[in-house]
């Protein structure tokens, strides 16, 4: 290889390079090209098979239908409703959690072992398999604080969660805060203000756009999640969807991930084709988080540029 | 920070449109409360299709089912935690001590009969049955490495490759296999493709001439097109002469032995008393639904005396278990029908 491109067209007009050269550059870029490939025809073919077999079954009846042992007549509300209430509050626990610690380590903490140990950990935290959130939460919000949680229920499933994506919300958030130009905070100090004036009225605004997309992204990586929620009992079948309001939190329920695996599992192809159209509802629920994040951002951007 | 209260607003609004809205029936909503079961994926359906049926009655009524397994589920309903569990085979002696030391008696009852199928590609011109001894010299541990061709089975087949599909040793179905023909429960051959999705079994047996393969009757009947069930003699006249094949009428007359078994609930003796959770079980032992719904999801339902006996036992809610505890062989009907008339 080439160590930088300049060489090729400088030298190439005097020298004539032998010719394997050349050719060892374009297999090189054969190879590089493949391995780009490889993953995006994967997915291209996965996505084609799904659509091919869900869409058709895709309807408002569809979404707006309970589980049933007949295939034609089972619908995905109860899950798609558990996967919205259950990230929702993921978001509303994880954010103000997420950036609250990220601002502190960014802000405020000292630079001594403590912090530094406390960064190796958030760091771990982010890479645990996410089973092992599961047993945690069924240990501490299932069991210890089933007075508070009701057992298994949505609000131990989103505090659940919360603990999963914690970590990644922290990191982005320290990303963004340290993303701030350092003149902007020094501008605000010179000018009298304390820390907290210089956050809320500076760094905030300017780090917000970032901390919000690293929240999204997070939470859309919550809502494909299965493994942690097994174990605190996201059911199978539920014919009813939680409760608006308080007592909602403490009410059975079932995700999106959860229903899909049920229905692939079934021996009745019809059941597959369920399954396909499930998933197709999951990727449409986070293209829409996605897509917020990424309008989330512009806006939020122009506006500080104006 | 205002985009943040919009973003929320946003998240609010998409939640309350979905929040409305319950099941529009016309039925007895007196009762009301919530019954939560859990347990074996093979009992799964029938529950399922039963809390269907119920909800449509008693709109009151919620009830929730979770696919723990037999063995997860126990964990659970011995700790108190739910009102029944289903099972695919009988509670074991462990699981009987646990529910006891934690006080919680329950009801045993047989809701099903499920069969197990063994199956091969539709091209496998040669296997015309397999007698139970020929199916533990292929399973049996000694079997590892041995009998990998059809020719070691018997010398009058093909010599060509004997591949091996079956459940993964977690299920409840491989427990049964290998208590029914290998003799000892959990004990197999290990170099068998498994795998605790029945589906790739099914794609795998599909795909592959010279497989073999075991797995729940169900899936056998929703791919009939694509696979073969063998014909299977358990060399004993009185359970039928000669090699049977599965189907309803075999596996609930109990002559496709030993490769059907009788699947259960265990209901909450507590719950029980709980007027919405007898009218669930009253419902689920209730002939004229058990023989439809069972059938309709793919299972073979008990003879109606069978359910009857269940119902007394429910109504007279004698508990403990009729088995010695764990998987148990060739419980047929007559068995079945003179443990539950105790």
């Amino acid at each position: 290889m080439l160590k930088d491109g300049s060489t090729i067209s400088g030298a190439g007009r005097w020298v004539s390079y032998p010719t394997w050269r050349y050719t060892r550059d374009v297999v090189f870029q054969c190879v590089a090209l493949v391995a780009t490939l490889v993953g995006i025809i994967f997915l291209v073919v996965f996505l084609l098979e799904i659509l091919r077999q869900g869409l058709p079954r895709l309807s408002w009846e569809f979404l707006t239908s309970y589980p049933s042992r007949r295939p034609e007549q089972a619908g995905i509300y109860p899950a798609l409703v558990g996967s919205v209430w259950v990230v929702t509050l993921t978001a509303l626990f994880a954010f103000p959690i997420g950036v609250g610690a990220a601002i502190y380590l960014e802000e405020y903490a000292p630079r001594n072992r403590f912090t530094a140990f406390i960064e190796v950990n958030i760091a771990n935290l982010a890479g645990v398999p996410s089973i092992i959130y599961g047993l945690l939460g069924l240990q501490l919000f299932v069991r210890v604080m089933a007075p508070i949680t009701g057992g298994r229920t949505v609000l131990a499933g989103a505090l659940t969660l919360t603990l999963l994506v914690l970590p990644i919300v922290i990191v982005a958030s320290r990303e963004a805060l340290r993303a701030v130009p350092p003149g902007l905070r020094e501008a605000g100090v010179a000018l009298g203000a304390t820390r907290w004036q210089v956050i809320r009225d500076l760094v905030l605004p300017v780090a917000f756009p970032g901390m919000l997309t690293g929240t999204i992204l997070a939470i859309a990586r919550a809502i494909g999640e299965t493994a942690p929620l097994i174990p605190i009992g996201a059911l199978t079948y539920v014919a009813f969807v939680p409760p608006l309001g308080l007592e909602g939190l403490r009410s059975p329920f079932s995700v999106l991930p959860i229903q899909i695996f049920n229905w692939v599992s079934r021996p009745q192809q019809a059941f597959h084709v369920n399954a396909a159209a499930g998933i197709i509802v999951l990727l449409l629920l986070l293209g829409v988080l996605n897509s917020l994040a990424i309008y989330l951002r512009y806006r939020l951007q122009r506006r500080l540029q104006e | 920070m205002r985009y943040l209260t919009l973003l929320l607003g946003v998240l609010l609004v998409i939640l309350s449109a979905c929040g409305g809205g319950q099941p529009v029936t016309t039925a007895d909503s007196s009762l009301q409360g919530l019954i939560q079961a859990d347990g074996s994926s093979t009992v799964y359906p029938i529950t399922e299709a039963m809390a269907e049926e119920f909800q449509k009655r008693y709109p009151g009524v919620r009830i929730t089912v979770g696919i723990s397994g037999t063995g997860g589920g126990f964990k659970r309903f011995c700790a108190g935690e739910i009102d029944m569990n289903g099972a695919s085979r009988p509670i074991k002696a462990v699981e009987q001590a646990t529910c006891q030391a934690n006080g919680v008696d329950y009801i045993e009852l047989p809701v099903a009969f499920d069969g197990i199928a063994v199956v091969v590609h539709p091209d496998n011109t040669w296997v015309d049955y397999l007698t139970v001894e020929e199916l533990r010299r292929i399973w049996a541990p000694e079997a590892q490495g041995q009998v990998t061709r059809w020719r070691h089975v018997r010398p009058e087949w093909p010599d060509k490759p004997l591949n091996l599909f079956g459940p993964g040793v977690d299920s409840g179905t491989y427990d049964y296999f290998t208590v029914a023909v290998v003799g000892q429960e959990g004990q197999s051959r290990g170099d068998f493709q498994a795998s605790e999705d029945d589906n790739v079994l099914v794609q795998g047996v599909a795909s592959d001439p010279y497989a073999l393969g075991f797995f729940g009757y169900a899936y056998y009947e929703q791919n009939r097109d694509r696979l073969h069930a063998v014909p299977i003699d358990d060399g004993n006249p009185a359970n039928g002469e000669g090699p049977i094949t599965p189907s309803p009428e075999t596996i609930k007359e109990g002559t496709y032995q030993p490769l059907s078994r009788p699947i259960f609930i265990y209901v909450n003796a507590a719950a029980a008393e709980r007027p919405e959770v007898a009218a669930f079980i009253r419902f689920y032992l209730d002939p004229e639904n058990a023989a439809v719904l069972v059938r309709e999801v793919g299972y073979v339902p008990l003879p109606d005396r069978v359910y009857t006996l269940a119902f007394r036992r429910f109504e007279e809610r004698i508990t403990g278990s009729v088995f010695g505890g764990g998987a148990q062989v060739g419980v047929s009907l007559e068995e079945l029908l003179r443990r539950e008339g105790e």
